[in-house]
């Protein structure tokens, strides 16, 4: 298999990030989810987030889009604070069409794929860009064209998600985050409820779009696949990024016992399996 | 033919498989006796009906097309629409309040359902009517406020004003679970992948929410409708001109009850009957994409056309097999 050698070089811009977490803090009751997140994304960047489950890494992704709301922390979208704006010095909740504007921007892809059963593939796809964005129909419908060719699922526009197989159905809800041209996408454990002879065609599609420069970030337990596609691996535990790095130091040469734990027990269990 | 064949086949190697003994043929026999016991009486209840003296067939002929039962059989239909109409809108006012996580709205949403749904439709019926010696006038203001106009009780609560609220917002309270049952049974995810798109809560609600919670809505809507219509009769007690008390107002002059009371009940399974036949085709054009085969296989259609019998089509009769043939095309298209 051949692999992009070196990822990293790819980045040359050094402007403002592209999403920002500012200590983001979240409880759950007495449960600490979130104990202060600070992480910048670059424009293009490939970030993979790993950690054990109940670390906090699905909430901190949902924090991005708002679907979370973080107790505290802010964070910043292209420079824009989501989901909340300032009024006489405090953070208070935006108005639900300010947050919907600014969502427009962010794509998200759900463990669970979350297509609209009663709607065929196409209509998944043109459902945001024409009744948010308010693309006209025919224009919408030849752009989901072009995106299911892109994530080679041409022909099944007409089909029910039932009809499809996982691995389709992810794909499909891949083009419908990627039908809102957002500025960055969310993958959360993308890959978690799928078939294992099914996963591959996932991530060669997510690949692809890496490869496009498109700026991700993507929960997964797919070591091997954030070994190769990932500009940056995030070690998340207990609610804190535990080491980053390139993938060359965090996974082939971790620094911290925690990280060395969970690592040799995902190797173990992709053993096992 | 082939059916035939296949049946004998099923019967003689069914026949070696049973216990040699005389038990088969007597649990055949048995049943034989149950089945001709069943249709002796079903014979003697029609022929009681077709033959009886005090039935009158030629009267209730006369009757059935008269022009006050025509207007009576409009009214009910008029009635049940308008009534039942409200009562969707009361029920999923009430779910949303419900399903709110506003305490307030829970609370109020709650205190309707326990008033309208524990006190008897007919008692409601009555209130409503006689609304006029609780509250003489109707008023419209701020409560200890300003009133912006006011009018006598008894102009405005007539028998068809006072039969809808009766029946809406009795319907309403019974509507409320059936919506909130139908929005709860559509995964949380659909309304997490409608806000990650950009879309607010009413676009999701009405585009993604509700599209799909109609599949568990319309079953059990069917049913109330059809109740909504019998119960319209209820209303006969409040003088509404309605079918039932069309008809008795007619038999309390000529006496002929009975065939006036046959009328009605035929004018009610009519109506029933076309409500049902409506449900069935709702019910499937809200299930599109909920099962995983689009099409009968191969060895279903053979059984379709071989056999021609439908275990999921209306009535379970041979006549649902044009009616599944169209399914197929539609979804192909």
């Amino acid at each position: 298999m051949t692999t992009v050698t070196d990822p990293v070089t790819a980045r040359t811009t050094a402007t403002r990030p592209l999403v920002q977490l500012e200590g983001l803090c979240k409880r759950y009751g007495s449960l600490r989810v979130l104990d202060g997140i600070d992480l910048e994304v670059a424009t293009g960047e490939v970030v993979c987030i790993i950690g054990p489950s109940g670390s906090g890494k699905s909430t901190m992704l949902r924090c991005v889009n708002h679907l979370e709301k973080p107790d505290q922390g802010l964070v910043r979208v292209d420079g824009e604070v989501i989901g909340v704006h300032q009024r006489r010095g405090r953070y208070v909740e935006l108005p639900a069409s300010e947050l919907a504007r600014q969502r427009t921007d962010i794509g998200m892809v759900f463990q669970a794929f979350n297509l609209f059963g009663h709607m065929t593939v196409l209509e998944n796809i043109i459902e945001a860009p024409v009744r948010v964005a308010g693309q006209p129909r025919k224009e919408a419908e030849a752009r989901a064209r072009e995106l299911l060719a892109h994530v080679r699922l041409e022909g099944k526009e007409n089909s029910y998600p039932r009809q499809l197989s996982g691995g389709q159905q992810q794909r499909v809800a891949i083009a419908r985050a990627l039908a809102m041209r957002p500025k960055v996408m969310l993958f959360d454990e993308p890959t978690s409820a799928l078939d294992p002879e099914t996963v591959g065609e996932v991530l060669s599609v997510m690949k692809l779009l890496a490869d496009e420069g498109l700026t991700m970030l993507i929960v997964t337990h797919e070591i091997e696949f954030a070994r190769d596609v990932a500009d940056r691996v995030i070690f998340i535990d207990g609610g804190r990024i535990i080491e980053q790095g390139p993938p060359s130091a965090v996974i082939e040469a971790p620094q911290h016992e925690r990280t060395k734990k969970f690592l040799s027990r995902m190797r173990g269990g992709v053993e096992e399996g | 033919m082939n059916a035939t064949a296949t049946d004998e086949v099923t019967a003689a190697s069914a026949a070696p498989a049973s216990s040699p003994g005389l038990r088969p043929v007597l649990t055949k026999a048995a049943g034989w006796v149950v089945k001709i016991f069943v249709l002796l009486i079903a014979v003697e209840i029609i022929s009681t009906f077709l033959t009886s003296d005090s039935l009158q067939w030629s009267t209730v002929w006369e009757y059935m097309f008269d022009d006050r039962v025509l207007t009576g059989v409009w009214q009910t239909i008029k009635l049940t629409v308008i009534a039942m109409v409200l009562g969707c809108l009361i029920g999923l006012a009430l779910a949303l309040m419900r399903l709110s996580h506003s305490v307030l709205l829970n609370a109020v949403a709650g205190a309707y359902v326990w008033v309208f749904r524990g006190t008897p439709l007919l008692v409601q019926i009555l209130f409503w009517f006689n609304l006029a010696s609780f509250l003489p006038d109707l008023s419209v203001g701020i409560p200890f406020g300003p009133e912006f106009g006011s009018s006598p009780t008894n102009d405005l609560i007539t028998p068809l004003v006072a039969a809808t609220l009766g029946l809406g917002l009795n319907e309403g309270a019974y509507m409320s679970e059936i919506f909130r049952a139908g929005i709860l049974s559509v995964d949380q995810g659909q309304s997490e992948a409608s806000a990650a798109l950009g879309m607010t809560r009413g676009q999701a609600m009405r585009r993604i929410i509700l599209p799909q919670a109609m599949r568990v809505i319309v079953p059990p809507t069917g049913n109330q409708v059809i109740s909504m219509l019998k119960g319209t009769s209820l209303v006969s007690i409040i003088s509404m001109n309605e079918l039932l008390y069309t008809v008795q107002v007619i038999y309390s002059r000529t006496f002929e009850t009975i065939p006036l009371l046959v009328v009605a009940s035929i004018w009610y399974l009519v109506l029933t009957t076309v409500l049902s036949i409506g449900q069935y085709f709702i019910e499937r054009h809200y299930s599109r994409g909920a099962t995983r085969n689009a099409r009968p296989s191969v060895a279903q259609r053979l059984r379709l056309t071989g056999r021609a019998e439908s275990h999921d089509g209306f009535f379970s009769s041979p006549a649902t097999q044009p009616a599944d043939g169209r399914v197929v095309d539609q979804e192909t298209k």
